[in-house]
């Protein structure tokens, strides 16, 4: 059975002081069936996960007490794509007919605040100032710059696209697009990353819909198909966040391993792929992410980023909604809008910022701490 | 450094003339690890045994720790005191890259596949006035 995406429901990303985690969650949720046209008693199951703002499954005390089958999802970065992953299995083994997907989150300001004990390190980690994921992504794009000959030019390339394309997003939590000179001289936060090359942690909720294809049209009127839903973890050797150590060989990351399992899943390849959503935690991730996804060779981005091809009117449009940059990351709901945006993209309702000449199969790419990474391939 | 201990045990042999990086080497595939394992993440195999790391290598990526870091960051320093700090992996002879705090702190200073050698620091004072290290790395050459 084929799985169809007929509802998109968003509380904006950002910041939203009135309103709890869990209440963004719920006006997710509810947009979502609003656009299904449907209600929450009709939802069979749910997956739902949130890093920071409590059990996602408490969204029934808002939504209704009506018995469904809901799994917490906690997942690090990749809650969002696990959710979806699950929900895609419920459906595609013939269990349920339709569920809800959600995500939320509600973070802090300035970088999240892990403690070495959540993974498996010792104090002295912490202490002595090595457990930031702000040093690792500096680190590992340096690595690369380094390796494929990529150029700062091209970091404040990714950059000042976000924020152009965050101001042509409704939803976007940056409307206000950047000049080169505002990104080149914002102050540095790990070299060779300055402020405006990174993302915020920021609060907000997203939901899809989800459920057979053979019934979709019952919802909406232009589902998305969700061809694929593929995670997959670190193998050894990858170059990954709060490692005191890495060995001789650096093996492929899961963002590799999860690409190359959903393009053989769905029957598709790189070229076939009209709008994508690549994880963008900072501006080297969506360079790096890139290639590792397979759309481009290590260094090719240098010339892709020169030439716009990644630009919404581009050979392969990235980030149309302005990404986690301009959006920030509520950890739970990340990998959700990603999704969400592809298949705004596909139904066409994009306004300013919907892709040219009717794009038909889109990509979601998410990965994240410890060593994660979700891919999903839709197509309408 | 009489009047001085390692933060945390095990991570560097100590005292000594010259400490030396301490982990273990996977007695069944051969791959090393750091800090110490008691059982391999290449081949999960459990037959681990110490192994001497030593203390040089080559700097293999780096960055610039700019600002003072939230908790769990643990030092006597106040955000007017802090000092930024380099971080990088340093490429010992094993193979295996180990990530260090740097004692450059500038781009200028710091460039992949330079030489590399280990040094002790204070991360700061226990409750008896001890000093408390820790590893770094810094260039193993007079730098011009």
């Amino acid at each position: 059975m084929d799985v169809a995406i007929v509802g998109l429901g968003m509380h904006p990303f950002g910041r939203t002081p009135t309103m709890s985690g869990l209440e963004q969650g719920a006006a997710a949720a509810r947009a979502a069936l609003a656009d299904a046209g449907t209600d929450f008693k009709r939802m069979e199951f749910a997956f739902g996960g949130s890093q920071d703002s409590g059990n996602a499954d408490s969204l029934v005390n808002l939504l209704g007490l009506t018995g469904l089958q809901f799994t917490n999802v906690a997942n690090g970065c990749a809650t969002g794509g696990s959710s979806l992953n699950a929900a895609y299995s419920a459906i595609k083994s013939g269990q349920y007919d339709v569920g809800l997907v959600v995500g939320f989150d509600k973070h802090d300001r300035g970088a999240f605040n892990p403690q070495p004990a959540d993974w498996g390190l010792d104090d002295w980690y912490g202490e002595t100032g090595l457990m930031l994921t702000t040093q690792y992504f500096g680190m590992k794009i340096q690595r690369y710059m380094h390796d494929h000959g990529i150029s700062r030019e091209t970091l404040l390339r990714v950059a000042e696209k976000a924020f152009r394309n965050g101001s042509l997003t409704p939803t976007a939590w940056r409307q206000t697009a950047l000049s080169w000179e505002e990104i080149d001289n914002a102050p540095m936060v790990s070299e060779p990353l300055n402020k405006y090359m990174f993302c915020s942690p920021a609060e907000g909720g997203c939901a899809l819909i989800v459920c057979r294809a053979d019934i979709a049209h019952e919802f909406h009127p232009r589902p998305v198909y969700l061809k694929t839903a593929v995670v997959r973890s670190r193998n050894y050797g990858s170059f990954e966040v709060f490692s005191p150590a890495q060995p001789p060989e650096v093996a492929d990351s899961p963002t590799v391993t999860a690409s190359q399992a959903a393009f053989e899943l769905a029957g598709v390849g790189p070229e076939d792929i009209d709008v994508a959503q690549l994880q963008d935690t900072e501006v080297g991730a969506e360079i790096m992410h890139m290639a590792e996804n397979g759309f481009c060779d290590h260094g090719d981005q240098e010339q892709w980023l020169a030439d716009g091809m990644t630009e919404i009117g581009g050979r392969l449009p990235v980030n149309t909604d302005g990404g986690c940059l301009a959006n920030g990351e509520p950890v739970g709901a990340s990998g959700l809008r990603q999704v969400q945006e592809i298949c705004v993209q596909l139904r066409g309702d994009g306004g300013a910022r919907q892709v040219p000449n009717e794009p038909k199969v889109g990509y979601t790419h998410v990965y994240g701490a410890p060593g994660i990474s979700g891919v999903n391939i839709l197509a309408r | 450094m009489s009047n001085a201990k390692p933060l945390h045990e095990g991570l560097f042999s100590w005292p000594a003339d010259t400490p030396s990086l301490i982990g273990t080497r996977c007695l069944d595939c051969g791959e090393h690890a750091f800090p110490s394992q008691s059982a391999c993440r290449a081949c999960s195999g459990q037959n681990m045994a110490p192994a001497d790391l030593g203390s040089e290598g080559t700097l293999w990526t780096w960055t610039i720790q700019s600002f003072m870091p939230k908790t769990p960051y643990r030092t006597d320093e106040t955000p007017e005191t802090f000092t930024p700090y380099g971080v990088g992996y340093i490429e010992l002879a094993c193979g295996l890259k180990v990530e260090s705090r740097l004692r450059e702190n500038t781009p200028e200073q710091l460039t992949i596949g330079m030489p590399m050698k280990m040094e002790m620091i204070t991360v700061r004072k226990d409750e008896e006035g001890t000093d408390l290290l820790t590893f770094q790395f810094c260039a193993a050459e007079e730098q011009h």
